[in-house]
């Protein structure tokens, strides 16, 4: 079947179905070739803030014969694919960590080998949760850019009125939450007005089950273990505390009034008290509520050891790139050292202008992980920021990821819709679990045909 | 524009100098379109059907299985489930904007000098981007804040959880359906404005009463408007996508990451096929199977109009 035929086929099944989801990307070709001259073209990626600018600007000045054209836009798959079947993809593509193993099953991505070898890029440098996250059977497919991390967010505050301090707050001892929730939440007229514990599921689930000391997926990505009953149980206790606070459509309905990004955010309005969130929450609260009365705590196992779940985008560079040595030489500058270190430092600068405090920049890589807070950062005099940025930084070092897997994104459908079922009470979390199991197996089996 | 006709010959026509020319131009003007529907739709459909009798993930060449992709998509119960809940939907919703529609036409009509102030008011949500009413709903739906369960708390109504309650998503999605009814409306009001005054002023005169009126005289003379209604919103429906998707499957930032089996309408169902999970042969037997329900569906409301739609000037 003629490449023609293919994509007309691709929009055939959407012009049966759909009318009007159209957009294919895909860059000029320019040729470079091993040169790694001529044009550039990247998706997924947008120059939205100094961190990325600052390193674009670093790649344009040393590589002055490359013509770096950047699409910007965040990834989308279909634009991506249609681009693929056209026979015109970009030549880089900036992604969600979580598809690589997918993509790079069917091939549609390169491995990095040679990438590394030629350019010499030091995979030791990135961490350890983050390059799990780009490689499938041993190989290497992307390069990871940014590592965001979960710690536990605690409003004391609300802990003082409860009586409470931040230290009672154990999220390793599960028996004790519903008490500990009970003494948090707020409900008023039959209408929750203050979440006490928030869970964070679906999207966390994968963080309880690695603290009760299971997998959800083998860490080769291919075998699901969703039916195990430790993940079983973390299920049941993130359910139980949402049950405990009016069920999953109050506490849903109440959590979605929240504003995560201004000045009247949860924590400033006191509605909610406890709950684990990404780390660039902590800039939010630096920005619209310098004085919250913030704890920022690791989340833990249930032996109490720190523990948290990373995830990020990362570079691959397309099968078809018309220019791979450019596009080699762009993800390793920048994912470098120095090119982070100039970013944080254009970073803090821009936050010092806007009498802002700086409280870091947390990438993929360890080493200028290690630049910037020593060399950049300067504590901020408020002692909970300051605190914060500790944790989050020792979190990093406590950090795993979901695995590559050949079909990422059938097992989180799978698991996922188990939970969701299970919140809005259309089957226990036993059964949702084992229909997931099944669901997952036949679509990783499939996948690894 | 001037024609010529000649009075008609015995046995075949044949056409005029002038006739034919006409009719060239006629192609040449039509050929954007034809060009356009041949190369963005006839094309692509016939390569659809091809890829749905294989496997396919757009990165590598299509493998002929033969009928499994169709074996495969009767087995599936989400596929069940999804194609019954946008046939729930489509059963709601078109009846819903019908009805609805019609009354606002008929207020619109008693309506006057403000008329087209009015006309405006029902059809600007039209021009509303779908993405923003799926967000907007979300927002009037929510369950404790949301304007629509606080009017309900005005008249003592503890309002139901629109948005997670398995048995109140479908009713939430075709209320937020209703925002864009002000097509249907025009249409309505349009054809409303058509039926002669004097066939009123008869059926007045012959003691009709209002219900007699509107039951023999309207619904009969804009039956061709409501036929057309019920065939486009009845494909519309069967397609619903974007507003859901939004609502439910979209950005987790704006749409959460809660979704629900509720809100799993076919086409999404489609589109996650095709694009998240890279079954592009498989969601091509979806497209072709929804192609022949609405194929089939509307085949059966043609048949059934031409016993209840008036067409003026037709022989009956």
């Amino acid at each position: 079947m003629s490449r023609t035929l293919r994509v007309t086929a691709l929009a055939g099944v959407l012009t049966l179905a759909i009318s009007g989801c159209g957009g294919v990307g895909g860059g000029d070709s320019g040729g470079g070739g091993s040169k790694g001259t001529g044009a550039l073209t990247t998706m997924g990626f947008g120059l939205s803030d100094e961190i990325a600018k600052t390193r674009v600007d670093a790649f344009k000045r040393d590589n002055p014969n490359v013509d770096l054209k950047i699409t910007e836009g965040a990834f989308d798959e279909q634009q991506f694919l249609s681009a693929v079947a056209s026979g015109n993809p970009p030549d880089l593509v900036y992604m969600d960590r979580k598809l690589i193993g997918t993509y790079a099953k069917r091939g549609s991505i390169q491995p990095l080998t040679d990438c590394v070898d030629k350019q010499q890029i030091d995979l030791g440098q990135y961490r350890q949760a983050a390059k799990d996250q780009v490689t499938l059977d041993g190989i290497v497919y992307g390069i990871p850019e940014f590592s965001q991390v979960r710690v536990v967010y605690l409003n004391e505050t609300l802990l003082k009125q409860a009586g409470l301090t931040a230290d009672d707050v154990d999220l390793s001892d599960w028996a004790a939450l519903p008490a500990l929730n009970a003494k948090l939440a707020k409900v008023t007229g039959g209408k929750l007005t203050r979440i006490g514990i928030d869970p964070k599921i679906p999207e966390f689930l994968p963080m309880w089950v690695k603290a009760n000391g299971a997998e959800m997926i083998s860490a080769d990505g291919a075998k699901a273990n969703l039916n195990d009953p430790k993940v079983v149980e973390a299920l049941t206790t993130g359910l139980k505390l949402i049950q405990d606070q009016g069920g999953w459509g109050k506490f849903k309905s109440f959590r979605d009034t929240f504003d995560f990004f201004g000045a009247q955010n949860p924590l400033a309005k006191n509605q909610i008290a406890a709950w684990p969130m990404e780390e660039w929450f902590l800039n939010q609260v630096a920005k619209n509520s310098p004085k919250a009365e913030l704890v920022v705590k690791p989340f833990v196992d249930r032996q109490g050891k720190p523990l948290t779940m990373s995830a990020g985008q990362a570079w691959v560079i397309t099968k078809g790139a018309k220019n791979p040595d450019a596009a080699c030489r762009f993800v390793k500058q920048m994912t470098a050292t120095d090119t982070w270190f100039a970013a944080a430092k254009a970073r803090a600068e821009a936050r010092k202008a806007a009498n802002l405090p700086f409280t870091g920049v947390w990438t993929g890589n360890a080493n200028a992980d290690k630049k910037i807070f020593d060399e950049l950062y300067q504590p901020t005099g408020n002692k909970r920021f300051d605190d914060a940025v500790a944790t989050i930084r020792s979190a990093q070092d406590a950090a795993f990821a979901m695995p590559a897997s050949p079909a990422g994104a059938e097992f989180d459908k799978a698991w996922t819709d188990a939970v969701n079922r299970v919140l809005s009470g259309q089957a226990q979390p036993a059964q949702a679990l084992g229909r997931a199991q099944q669901e997952a197996t036949a679509a990783l089996d499939k996948a690894a045909k | 524009m001037a024609t010529t006709v000649s009075a008609p010959a015995p046995g075949r026509r044949r056409r005029t100098p002038l006739a034919r020319r006409e009719a060239r131009w006629a192609y040449l003007f039509l050929a954007p379109w034809i060009v356009g529907f041949l190369v963005f739709q006839a094309g692509p459909m016939i390569a659809s059907a091809w890829l749905s009798f294989t496997e396919y993930d757009v990165i590598n060449p299509p493998e002929y299985t033969g009928l499994d992709n169709y074996r495969e998509l009767m087995a599936d119960p989400q596929v069940a489930r999804s194609l019954g809940n946008t046939v729930y939907y489509t059963t709601l919703h078109v009846p819903l904007v019908m009805a609805i529609s019609l009354g606002l036409a008929l207020l619109l009509k008693r309506v006057g000098r403000l008329q087209g102030f009015f006309r405006t008011v029902f059809y600007l949500p039209v021009m509303t981007p779908a993405v923003a009413v799926g967000i907007l709903f979300l927002l009037l739906l929510n369950t404790q804040d949301g304007l629509i369960n606080r009017a309900l708390g005005l008249v003592g109504i503890d309002g139901p959880s629109w948005t997670t309650d398995p048995d109140w998503v479908l009713p939430g999605i075709v209320l937020m359906s209703l925002w864009s009814l002000g097509s249907t409306v025009i249409i309505y009001l349009a054809a409303l404005q058509n039926v002669p005054r004097d066939l009123y002023e008869a059926a007045d005169l012959d003691g009709a009463g209002a219900w007699a009126r509107f039951r023999h005289v309207t619904v009969p003379l804009i039956s061709g408007s409501l036929f057309f209604t019920l065939i486009v919103n009845t494909i519309a429906s069967l397609q619903m996508f974007t507003e859901v998707y939004t609502m439910y499957f979209g950005n987790r930032q704006t749409a959460g990451s809660f979704n629900s089996d509720a809100a799993s309408f076919y086409v999404i169902h489609l589109f996650q096929e095709a694009f998240q999970f890279l079954h592009m042969g498989f969601a091509s037997a979806m497209a072709w199977l929804l192609f022949v329900i609405i194929l089939v569906i509307t085949v059966v409301q043609v048949r059934l109009s031409n016993r209840f739609v008036y067409y003026e000037g037709e022989e009956r």
